[in-house]
């Protein structure tokens, strides 16, 4: 499995970023965090736009910042590509000549992908001849990702590519960053504060607070960890199930998925029969039955499972997480008051009932 | 008037010295430029104000610290006496050398904020496409900067064109070798020969405007907005 590792040491006036990294690049690795948590200022370390005193950082066997041996490979000397947030597309040069500029600068033994497979995938053949600022947001955002595949990088990272667009276009960019994941196998490290946009692509989730990492690990033990609360949007805890697609109910607008055998219904997605999907399942939309399985309710999807551990009931909220294992972790936020009327406790059989209606996608942040 | 009893030789001059000054002030002035866009040393203000000083500096008094430098015992004119043999000051290259300092911040300054308003952006883009410092420069920067360059082309060669107090100075009044247009005009005044000062004072103005006019017109058409 090819790693990433990254170790950093930078201090500037009123910020210092602190951070040692290892994470597998297979499945793309999310950084969240809020604002001025050092999240751009780690990327601009990885891409080496910024050179951390002290430092150290490779993928795979490569080495391409080793402060201890004094080792610093330029940004143009990495195999890195970039997407940045303001895109920087190059005004001059027609939308063709964008694409051309790091293919033409990759050595043709280092090439992987050809132009028009890159133009291809990203669905941008019918605006190669014409100039950056004539394209939509979505276009342009298309023609940086592709500009930056055609080095071949080792290592892709993109600076919260979404931010500056408008959310029915996010839905359009996200599956085309997912498939150079999937199908081109680039590593990707994607920046984002909002962790709606990486719940779909990531693998790895780092979680980064004040110039820190706070959590590093997959993405679905992390989002269902109950101390990372804090860290976390609250609204976007709880179990990210990886299912795979078992049937359409096109009469009821329902997609069926199954994961280690369990089925859940969803809202219709437009996905052939064996395809992956992530289901994403909010804690808060999670509600519990104790005393055997509920015959009689709206609900489609019920899961049997344990009581694995209850959230810290302190505090004024009148809320409380609860973690299950129903073979995979899943959380239910309910109230204090239901833990004490139902007598919840850890190793209790339950229910978890979660409504079909509420596992659709959203890229709403 | 007889036509053929007018000197061109002071019009010729002129443009010669103002191109060769534009061409060596574009090499000179474009890493001071750069490097004033880009830095963040402290010693960027004093430079800053250094490159400005031909602004409010009478002419008169750049001539004359220009005079006595490119002079046999100049701190510029003693060495080069010694290596080539003869002095600076009253030579045409003597004057290219005064010119150069003279319109230094009408071309430092229209460049380096056309280096400023490209910015650290689409350079950090170039180089994480696999481009070099020095590529990303020429393919990226500099076209990006295209209207910087051009209007620093011509106010360096206008500004030259029209310089009369330092040549005065440094250059005094050989025909041939130093005798500029604006000098020419004032000779002609002195010796009351209005006649030949209209036409060569008309054919400056001229000559003036239509350089403007081109490249101002050049300028507009140019499919580039950098802001």
């Amino acid at each position: 499995m090819t790693m990433l590792r990254a170790q950093f040491e930078v201090t500037y006036p009123g910020f210092r970023l602190d951070v040692d990294i290892e994470a597998p690049t297979e499945g793309a690795i999310a950084v969240f965090g809020h604002s001025g948590c050092g999240k751009t200022t780690l990327l601009r370390c990885l891409a080496g736009l910024c050179r951390a005193p002290r430092g150290s950082m490779g993928i795979g066997g490569e080495v391409w910042q080793d402060e201890s041996r004094n080792l610093f490979l330029p940004v143009h000397r990495r195999a890195v590509g970039y997407v940045f947030q303001d895109l920087r597309l190059f005004a001059h040069l027609s939308v063709r000549s964008n694409l051309e500029y790091g293919l033409s600068r990759t050595p043709p033994g280092e090439r992987r992908f050809d132009f028009a497979q890159v133009v291809d995938l990203l669905g941008i053949g019918h605006v190669l001849d014409r100039r950056p600022s004539r394209l939509s947001g979505g276009e342009q955002q298309r023609v940086a990702i592709g500009r930056a595949v055609l080095t071949s990088p080792r290592l892709l990272l993109f600076d919260e590519p979404l931010s500056s667009l408008d959310w029915r276009v996010r839905g359009e960019i996200l599956p085309f960053i997912q498939r150079l994941d999937a199908v081109l196998r680039i590593p990707i490290v994607y920046v984002s504060h909002a962790l709606g946009e990486v719940l779909q692509l990531a693998k790895t989730l780092i979680v980064m607070r004040e110039g820190r990492v706070q959590a590093v690990g997959p993405i679905n033990e992390l989002l269902a960890r109950l101390d990372l609360r804090g860290a976390i949007e609250p609204e976007r805890l709880g179990a990210l199930i990886d299912a795979r697609v078992a049937g359409h109910e096109p009469e009821f607008g329902l997609t069926r998925v199954e994961f280690g055998g369990r089925p859940l219904y969803v809202p219709y997605r437009p996905r052939s029969v064996g395809d992956p999907l992530r289901v994403h399942i909010l804690a808060k939309d999670v509600s519990l039955v104790t005393g055997g399985p509920p015959l009689q309710t709206s609900v489609l999807n019920i899961l049997e499972g344990r009581i694995e551990s209850i959230g810290d009931a302190e505090g004024e909220e009148p809320s409380v997480d609860v973690r299950l294992d129903v073979g995979c972790p899943l959380l239910a936020s309910i109230t204090k008051k239901s833990v004490s009327k139902l007598g919840l406790r850890v190793g209790q059989k339950v229910y978890a009932q979660i409504k079909a209606l509420a596992l659709s996608e959203d890229l709403r942040t | 008037m007889d036509w053929s009893q007018l000197d061109l030789g002071p019009l010729w001059l002129t443009l010669k010295l103002a191109g060769v000054t534009v061409l060596v002030l574009l090499l000179a002035g474009t890493p001071i430029a750069w490097w004033l866009a880009h830095t963040r040393s402290r010693v960027k203000t004093v430079v800053e104000a250094s490159v400005a000083l031909p602004l409010v500096l009478p002419p008169t008094v750049l001539g004359f610290y220009l005079l006595v430098a490119l002079g046999p015992y100049g701190v510029i004119g003693g060495p080069w006496a010694s290596l080539t043999g003869s002095a600076l000051a009253f030579t045409f290259t003597g004057l290219v050398i005064a010119s150069c300092l003279y319109s230094l911040p009408f071309v430092v300054q229209p460049l380096q904020g056309a280096f400023e308003a490209v910015g650290a952006g689409p350079l950090e883009a170039a180089w994480s496409l696999r481009a070099s410092k020095w590529d990303a420069f020429v393919t990226v920067a500099s076209p990006l900067a295209l209207r910087g360059y051009l209007t620093a082309m011509v106010l360096g060669f206008a500004h030259t064109l029209g310089e009369f107090g330092v040549v005065l100075m440094v250059g005094g009044n050989i025909p041939g070798k130093t005798k500029v247009i604006s000098i020419a005009i004032f000779d002609q005044v002195e010796s009351l020969e209005y006649e030949e000062a209209r036409i060569l004072s008309a054919g400056l103005l001229l000559f003036s405007f239509v350089v403007l006019l081109l490249v101002y017109t050049v300028n507009r058409r140019l499919p580039l907005h950098v802001s």
